[in-house]
């Protein structure tokens, strides 16, 4: 990995995604043959290999019409190519909005937005995950939800009488995290 | 094809996810004033957690998971699910379908939900606020409680991505050329109005990660919308809601352009046509005022 890749948890502007080479010359010892075999192993990540780079997707995507270095073809070409680092450390990968117009819209049918789920699903194991996700985690274990209800709200909702809330079992968020490894990786995009 | 209107006074447990109460409260007011209206039963989740969307890029098997969770929670109460997110409602849609129609996921998640004693049997659905008015209470019973038409009120709508996206999976209304929000707006008495790059983003989704993003893209909708002759835009989505109501100020602000379109979630307009007043419907905790266009078609209220 280049030493000018993303830090884990670092929150930044994907503008400076230049900076970590997405664009820069491929080598051929970047190439990891086998990584697109481990994303279409996964769970909706089948189709990866019938991307023809027709450039639907990119050319649909609202978010790559306002930002000069997000493009989905190009993440998908990078998956297909193998550019693992590349691809993993690149903060681009954290831009899409899933808003799943270029899954629809593939005349492959490959399920772009999904593939970018897996991809990031990967580069959070490697470290590499955006501030605001560990902050959601960490809610869903503490309180069950991603985002904490102020006790003002919650005030209010009495006032305007509305019925509380429910609760949400803890215990069992706990054991559900430790299951699917989620604990494991909260802790560990921490300490890194 | 959407069905209409054969179960009236269907109970729903209501989801409410975590946006809704942490921002958007009124949304939620007006939604169980209207639904209350149409004899539609709400019923409080027992207990629930997040829907799972938001840490879906950080580990799927924990959103798979929580999702599951929520569901196994509604067989266990025997009723169908309705959330008013669309990211909430089309989680646990997707989810549902996935795990009815895969047996390897489906062992695998139940494989985890037996950790907390529970399994998943895929005995209920899940709906958003949209289909239940469409399928569960139908355009013809809304259009028949209307008391106060909004006649001449021009209302553009933005239904949000998740709605019907990814359409394969959500299998709701048609995600290139969407009729259902439009068919609700036309049944308040309101005219419908169309505008450039409707289904688009709303960008909400990466305000975490990039805040100018979503503010351009929010802003090119809303000048469409202003183009095309709209006084009030409509959404059925918590953050396109904040996107779009909470953000205006800070959108005008910034590109130095006046927008001042009211942004109302589809229960608020509904509501007004059905008679309800400002205060019952929660108007005044919008960000940008709609009382001055509303007002030919609003009562105060106390
Ligand atoms: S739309 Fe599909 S086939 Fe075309 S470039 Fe994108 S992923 Fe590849
Ligand atoms: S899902 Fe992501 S990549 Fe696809 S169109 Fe939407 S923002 Fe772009």
């Amino acid at each position: 990995m280049s030493d000018a890749a993303a830090k884990p948890g670092r929150d930044e502007d994907a503008g400076k995604a230049a900076r970590i080479g997405i664009n820069a010359p491929i080598r051929a010892h970047e190439l990891n043959l086998g990584f697109k075999y481990e994303i279409s192993a996964m769970h909706d990540g089948e189709k990866l290999k019938q991307c023809f780079q027709c450039g639907t997707c990119t050319s649909d995507c609202p978010i790559a019409r306002f930002s000069d270095t997000y493009r989905p073809r190009m993440i998908i070409r990078m998956a297909q190519l193998g550019l693992r680092d590349r691809v993993l450390s690149s903060d681009t990968l954290w831009l899409c909005a899933a808003c799943f117009t270029c899954t629809d819209r593939c005349p492959q049918d490959v399920e772009v937005a999904s593939v970018i789920r897996i991809l990031r699903n990967f580069a959070v194991r490697e470290g590499f995950m955006p501030l605001i996700f560990r902050e959601l985690g960490s809610n869903i274990l503490r309180i069950g939800v991603a985002y904490e209800i102020p006790e003002l709200r919650l005030k209010k909702r009495e006032i305007v009488g509305l019925p509380p809330l429910p609760k949400s079992d803890l215990n069992d968020m706990l054991k559900l995290a430790n299951a699917t490894g989620f604990s494991k990786t909260l802790k560990e995009t921490e300490r890194k | 094809m959407i069905k209409s209107g054969q179960s009236a006074n269907k109970e729903f447990l209501l989801f409410l996810g975590c946006a809704i109460p942490y921002r958007v409260s009124s949304y939620e007011i007006s939604t169980r004033k209207v639904l209350a209206k149409l004899g539609v039963k709400l019923v409080e989740m027992p207990d629930y957690n997040c829907c799972g969307l938001p840490i879906d890029p950080v580990n799927h098997e924990m959103m798979l998971s929580l999702a599951a969770r929520n569901l196994c929670v509604a067989e266990q109460k025997k009723l169908d699910i309705v959330a008013l997110c669309p990211g909430c409602a089309g989680t646990l849609r997707k989810v549902n379908k996935k795990l009815k129609e895969s047996k390897e996921l489906r062992e695998k998640v139940n494989g985890y939900l037996k950790e907390i004693n529970m399994e998943f049997h895929g005995t209920v659905e899940a709906k958003h606020l949209l289909q239940l008015l469409v399928e569960d209470v139908g355009l013809e019973k809304i259009r028949d409680a209307v008391t106060k038409p909004l006649t001449k009120l021009q209302v553009a709508d933005h239904a949000g991505c998740h709605v019907s996206r990814p359409s394969k999976q959500v299998s709701f209304d048609n995600s290139e050329d969407p009729e259902v929000l439009k068919n609700l707006i036309e049944a308040t008495g309101a005219k419908h109005v169309d505008y450039k790059d409707k289904l688009s983003c709303c960008g909400a989704p990466i305000a975490g990660v990039n805040d100018k993003i979503p503010l351009q893209l929010a802003r090119e909708k809303l000048s469409s919308m202003r183009n095309a002759g709209a006084q009030i835009l409509v959404t059925v989505c918590p953050f396109c809601h904040m996107m779009f109501d909470t953000n205006q100020l800070r959108i005008e602000r910034m590109f130095t352009e006046t927008f001042k379109i009211p942004v109302l979630h589809y229960p608020q307009l509904l509501g007004l046509a059905l008679g309800f007043s400002s205060s019952d419907l929660a108007l005044r905790d919008l960000r940008v005022d709609p009382s001055g266009i509303i007002s030919p078609y609003a009562m105060e209220g106390s």
